[in-house]
């Protein structure tokens, strides 16, 4: 018998979009020179017109950001500071199914992700942050750390308000401000979070958000008067900033891109392997830097594996992100899609067997099938180049030394997964993996408690836990 | 796992025959993973089922139920009142379905076996000394034999969970094929009591140990213990059968049992039925709910889908 799941999408009664945002600078909205269009990924609908900050308005809001550094955020004891940091998280808690809607709407991805990992992740990150405020002290570097100053915080479009808390809280707590630039494609929750900071009645400077594209990105990690850069986004632009602040005398952070191995052994347990083969590649549509986006499979269980993982993958509910039932959402803007696309078909050309479940795509809007590659070497581009879509790699191994030797030849060094039931194979492979992350039977777990950063050309610094307080202390 | 060649099938029907080779075959099973099975589950029960499909969901639910009553107090009235409602759950409404099955002790066999008569509820009747299972094998034997003399044709049976914990897997083997053959035409359910078992891996191999024994089908539990059917032990059971019927080409049933007690959480189950195993499970043949208050919320929620109310439980019967 046939049991089809009825359309039931999330109400998006639930959040006001206004039909054009100015920039949040010192505590109010103010308007720019230049406006454009944002849209809902998943049916090219327009769903509102931001402001893009020219040079000037990224001055402004350094100079806001400055003097409530020093008048009011620098000067206000810690144990002040994290009041306004619970109050945020709480609020965001309240509002977080209207924060969820709106995520959804303007990156794409399901609603039962925003509402399920990202809302829950982002009032974490705050209270979390919030109970450090008042004991940096005790943080582990030294008697009394001092704040750095002004921080710029560029952010991407594949976690944006989740992104926006684990570079904000951390910021807050330790007593610095910041100008924070949310990705082009999704300013919104961003611009929202800038109307619950004034609900907070956070000090006007304290939190500013100038939306834009590359150019303002790059007027704010170059203007002087910052004193810390946290980027997370591209390896490319990643290398520009590095660049750019080289001899400035700013501190940098820098989270970049990944192409991390998921390595599953013979005695693996294969349901949840399988499981976390899928939450690896296919959360988020593919779009996290640290996804599973090779899967290393002993070559003495590859094809139990691959069977397994297809019956599932033709499980995967592809569509409509607001409708709660929703696997798989829409692509995040038109050029990462061509951008896939590209990968894709190089993988093909290159001799690898892509397949996809069959799967019925809307019409309007960005959207990828989920697809794997098998008979991939690690020549192929498809094994080497992040994709950021929903494409997975699949390559064999026949022993643990060689699984390590796959696994760390590649540019990138963010995170990788480990399946076994065997405790030793686990420290032994964890030991020799160069990855900031590894994951043993599960993968893509977040924990504000956890540092989160990479090795290589997946950037430096970690962000999150004790270790995240670092980057934002002058020690 | 994925083996169907004529070869593998012989191969497990061989199993039965030494301690050794069945020991090898079971601790040879993948492992499950708890953390991940836990989440799976989880996951799958964040589905929301509305209007059409919530409709369709109830229905299947209902004629999945396993009516269920296995008390001390039970009388030839009471049970026979039982059967009535199995025949008709909703008297108000002629189009609600009739359940799946009536499970009663063998003692209250005839009396459900008389109002049953030529209907297709089926009489299932617990055996084998349940729930504990602590008899000697021919009073375990007697007992099924009663049970099916009487009129009963599903019988549910419990494993030995000492010989099964203590490694003993040939003579838990042996009692289940023994009982099956005892059962005749009777189908044969063997009930794993999840909640002694205590690991999902034990509930693979135990899964694994009834099915390679002829069970048709495998139960979680008796309703006797405190820990009884969870959603993630029914999914490691589905996955067993899936893969069982990948090697050997025969399909097992699946029987969740106690505390499932409202229409979500029967609904949550039928998910991860369609999720796990696909639509050839989701069927009363192939899926059942040993349930008793169930059945009630069902028929709530079946009458507030139709007719917009919500009636308050005065008006559903009382078991």
């Amino acid at each position: 018998m046939m049991f089809e799941y009825a359309p039931a999408p999330e109400s998006r009664a639930i959040v006001d979009i206004r039909s054009s945002y100015g920039l949040f600078i010192d505590g109010k909205f103010v308007d720019g020179e230049t406006l454009d269009k944002t849209v809902n990924p998943a049916t090219e609908e327009v769903l509102a017109e931001v402001t893009w900050a020219g040079t000037q308005d990224v001055d402004r809001a350094v100079r806001a950001a400055r003097k409530a550094y020093d008048k009011v955020w620098g000067p206000m004891p810690g144990r002040d500071r994290a009041k306004y940091l619970f109050r945020i998280a709480r609020i965001v808690q309240e509002r977080s199914r209207e924060l969820a809607v709106l995520e959804s709407l303007d990156n794409g991805k399901p609603i039962r992700e925003s509402r399920d990992v990202d809302l829950p992740l982002v009032a974490a990150h705050f209270f979390y942050y919030a109970g450090w405020a008042d004991k940096l002290p005790y943080a582990g570097f030294g008697a009394e750390p001092r704040p750095l100053g002004v921080a710029a915080q560029v952010i991407p479009w594949n976690f944006p308000l989740l992104m926006l808390a684990w570079k904000v809280a951390p910021a807050l707590a330790a007593g610095n401000t910041v100008v924070l630039k949310p990705a082009e494609t999704t300013p919104l929750t961003a611009l929202l979070f800038a109307e619950i900071c004034q609900q907070a009645d956070l000090p006007a400077g304290v939190v500013n958000i100038v939306t834009g594209a590359g150019d303002t990105g790059r007027a704010l990690v170059e203007h002087p008067g910052v004193d810390k850069v946290a980027f997370t986004g591209s390896t490319e632009v990643g290398k520009a900033i590095a660049r750019s602040v080289a001899g400035t005398g700013k501190k940098v952070t820098l989270e970049l891109g990944g192409k991390a191995a998921n390595i599953v052994y013979d005695d693996a347990p294969v349901d949840q392997a399988v499981e976390g083969i899928v939450n690896g590649i296919f959360f988020n549509q593919g779009h996290v830097c640290c996804a599973g986006s090779r899967l290393l499979v002993q070559e003495n269980v590859a094809e139990q594996v691959l069977d397994a993982l297809k019956r599932r993958m033709a499980l995967l509910r592809v569509g409509d992100p607001l409708d709660k039932n929703t696997d798989v959402g829409a692509i995040n803007s038109a050029a990462q899609l061509a951008r896939i696309r590209e990968l894709s078909d190089a993988g093909a050309a290159e001799g690898a067997q892509r397949w996809s479940p069959p799967c019925e795509l809307p019409e309007r809007g960005f959207w990828f099938a989920p697809t794997i590659f098998t008979g991939v070497t690690q020549a192929h581009r498809v094994a080497r180049e992040e994709i950021f879509g929903p494409v997975l790699s699949v390559l064999t191994f026949r022993t643990p030394a060689e699984a390590v030797e796959k696994a760390n030849n590649t540019p990138y060094g963010l995170s990788a997964g480990i399946w076994t039931d065997k405790g030793s194979r686990i420290l032994w492979t964890a030991d020799r993996l160069r990855a900031g992350v590894v994951w043993a039977n599960t993968f893509n777990k977040f924990d504000p408690t956890s540092p989160f950063g990479g090795y290589k050309e997946s950037g430096y610094g970690r962000e999150g836990g004790r270790h995240g307080l670092e980057a934002y202390l002058n020690v | 796992m994925t083996a169907t060649t004529t070869s593998a099938r012989s191969d497990l029907s061989e199993l039965g025959r030494s301690e050794t080779a069945l020991r090898t075959f079971l601790h040879g099973l993948p492992g499950v993973d708890q953390v991940g099975a836990e989440q799976r589950a989880a996951q799958l029960g964040t589905r929301s089922i509305k209007t059409t499909a919530k409709a369709q969901a109830i229905d299947l639910a209902i004629r999945m139920v396993d009516l269920t009553t296995l008390e001390g107090a039970d009388t030839p009235g009471k049970v026979r009142a039982l059967a009535a409602k199995a025949l008709r759950p909703d008297p108000a409404d002629p189009t609600c379905p009739h359940v799946g099955a009536v499970c009663v002790y063998p003692a209250m066999v005839p009396h459900v076996a008389e109002v049953l008569r030529g209907s297709a509820v089926h009489l299932a009747s617990v055996a084998t000394a349940f729930p504990s299972g602590q008899a000697p094998l021919d009073v375990k034997l007697a007992d099924t034999r009663a049970a099916v003399a009487a009129g009963a044709d599903e019988i549910d049976m419990v494993i030995n969970r000492g010989a099964f914990l203590a490694g003993r897997y040939q003579e838990v083997y042996d009692e289940i094929v023994a009982t099956k053959e005892a059962c005749g035409d009777a189908h044969l359910k063997v009930i794993l009591e999840t909640g002694e078992l205590a690991t999902y891996d034990n509930v693979r191999r135990a899964s694994w140990l009834a099915m390679l024994a002829g069970g048709d089908f495998i139960k979680t539990s008796t309703g006797k213990v405190p820990v009884a059917a969870t959603l993630p032990v029914t999914l490691v059971m589905l996955e067993a059968v899936r893969d069982f019927r990948a090697a050997t080409g025969r399909q097992v049933g699946v029987k969740p049992a106690g505390g499932i007690k409202n229409t979500k959480d029967a609904i949550k189950y039928l998910v991860m039925v369609n999720e796990t195993v696909g639509g050839d499970w989701l069927d009363p043949d192939w899926f059942r709910f040993g349930a008793s208050s169930l059945l009630n919320d069902l028929l709530m929620q079946r009458t507030k889908l139709t007719t917009g109310t919500y009636s308050g439980p005065d008006y559903f019967t009382l078991d």
